[in-house]
């Protein structure tokens, strides 16, 4: 998954705290693997220093300084582009398939278009293992059988999310 | 939308409603002949009132629908008849097979419902029974064979008038993969080799892996993904 991306999602909604991004970031997708505060700064530097986010205020407190961030239209720009492409076909991908849905139903694009996209980038590969065990030798099929079904197992998740996508908005907007 | 040049069959602005429930609202749709296109999408998005207009079989409320070079939407019924007789060949998941008829007879049907003779019928029934492997089975009835086997036997009967196109409504939904990719591979070998179109409507993506290409269909609007990406 980019915690990059993710993070510059989340800022869409309006500017935040290193600290507010962590809390969202591990409220929404980081149920067992929080976020370290040394990633949240070490990505936001990095974000920074690409012109995708600002500086949008610091509070000096008693501690270190806090630095409130928000998104630049460079960052808006790049999450559409990030939300936009599909990712590669390859198992276990759908924290990051979740990552995306999640984040456009959050920032109010349609994430019924990135099902849609990423389906059709499955099918592709679908379509090429299926064309090679047609003219392959039977362990040319067990093999594109194996990852068919892989391939196939996603898919069913993504048709299931698409049909969710009304209560998941609800829940993650709420 | 674009007509993309060649095509075979176009649909466009499609909309029908069944009563208060909307089935097609703007679908669009084009096929190349010798081409395999994957209609896919949730149950109830009007996939299959796609394909049914689409074969003539249902009538549009509005829209257009041009099969080479002909408005389907401005022919009687009589001439759509003749035109799903003569051009078109049709597999759907169930029920297909008249069970009084041999399964050579069955395939022949279509042949002679348009006139020719049973000797004639049969010959060319059993060499597309043939090629989709099941020519043992001729003498047989519906009941007497397998799911897979039935299945195939009325995919040769979809091809056996020369079809320029093949519409398939969930051709493999009542076949385990092993039969189901089989029906797949030698239904789109066949096809192709006879350069006829396969309209193909499932909702399997290994199924839909046979197709050159997909069309998703959401709320009665079609999407077509290559043309997206």
């Amino acid at each position: 998954m980019s915690i990059g991306h993710t993070l510059l999602g989340l800022l869409e909604s309006g500017p935040r705290h290193g600290y507010d991004l962590k809390r969202a970031f591990d409220e929404k997708f980081g149920h067992d693997r929080p976020l370290h505060y040394g990633q949240v700064y070490s990505t936001m530097s990095r974000l920074l220093k690409n012109g995708l986010v600002e500086v949008d205020g610091i509070e000096a407190g008693g501690g270190p300084e806090r630095k409130r961030y928000a998104i630049t239209e460079a960052g808006i720009t790049d999450v559409a582009r990030w939300l936009a492409t599909p990712e590669k076909p390859e198992p276990y991908l759908q924290s990051t398939l979740y990552t995306k849905v999640v984040l456009a139903l959050l920032t109010h694009r349609d994430a019924g278009d990135i099902l849609d996209t990423q389906r059709s980038e499955h099918l592709r590969s679908m379509r090429i293992l299926t064309d090679r065990k047609r003219k392959g030798d039977l362990a040319d099929q067990l093999i594109c059988d194996h990852a068919l079904f892989h391939l196939e197992a996603d898919l069913r998740w993504l048709e299931l999310t698409a049909a969710r996508l009304d209560k998941l908005r609800e829940a993650v907007t709420r | 939308m674009t007509i993309p040049a060649g095509s075979l069959l176009v649909a466009q602005d499609l909309r029908k409603a069944y009563g208060p429930t909307t089935a097609l609202d703007g679908a669009e749709f084009s096929i190349h002949p010798g081409e395999v296109v994957a209609v896919m999408g949730p149950s109830g998005s009007g996939k299959s009132t796609l394909l049914h207009c689409l074969a003539g079989i249902v009538m549009p409320d509005s829209g257009s629908i041009t099969y080479a070079g002909r408005e389907v939407t401005a022919m009687s019924d009589a001439e759509r008849s003749a035109l799903r007789r003569s051009e078109f060949g049709f597999v759907f998941q169930f029920g297909q097979l008249v069970p009084e008829l041999t399964c050579v007879e069955n395939v022949a049907l279509p042949l002679r419902l348009n006139g020719s003779s049973r000797k004639e019928a049969e010959r060319t029934a059993l060499a597309w029974m043939e090629r989709l492997e099941v020519d043992d089975l001729r003498k047989k009835r519906p009941g007497e064979v397998s799911g897979g086997q039935g299945q195939r036997v009325a995919v040769a009967r979809s091809l056996v008038t020369n079809p320029r196109v093949v519409f398939a409504d969930e051709p493999t939904g009542a076949l385990d993969s092993f039969n189901g990719e089989r029906v797949m591979e030698l239904l789109t070998d066949a096809a192709r080799s006879a350069n006829a179109a396969v309209v193909l409507v499932t909702h399997e993506a290994r199924v839909a892996a046979y197709s050159d290409r997909e069309i998703v269909v959401r709320d009665g609007r079609s999407r077509d993904m290559e043309r997206v990406i």
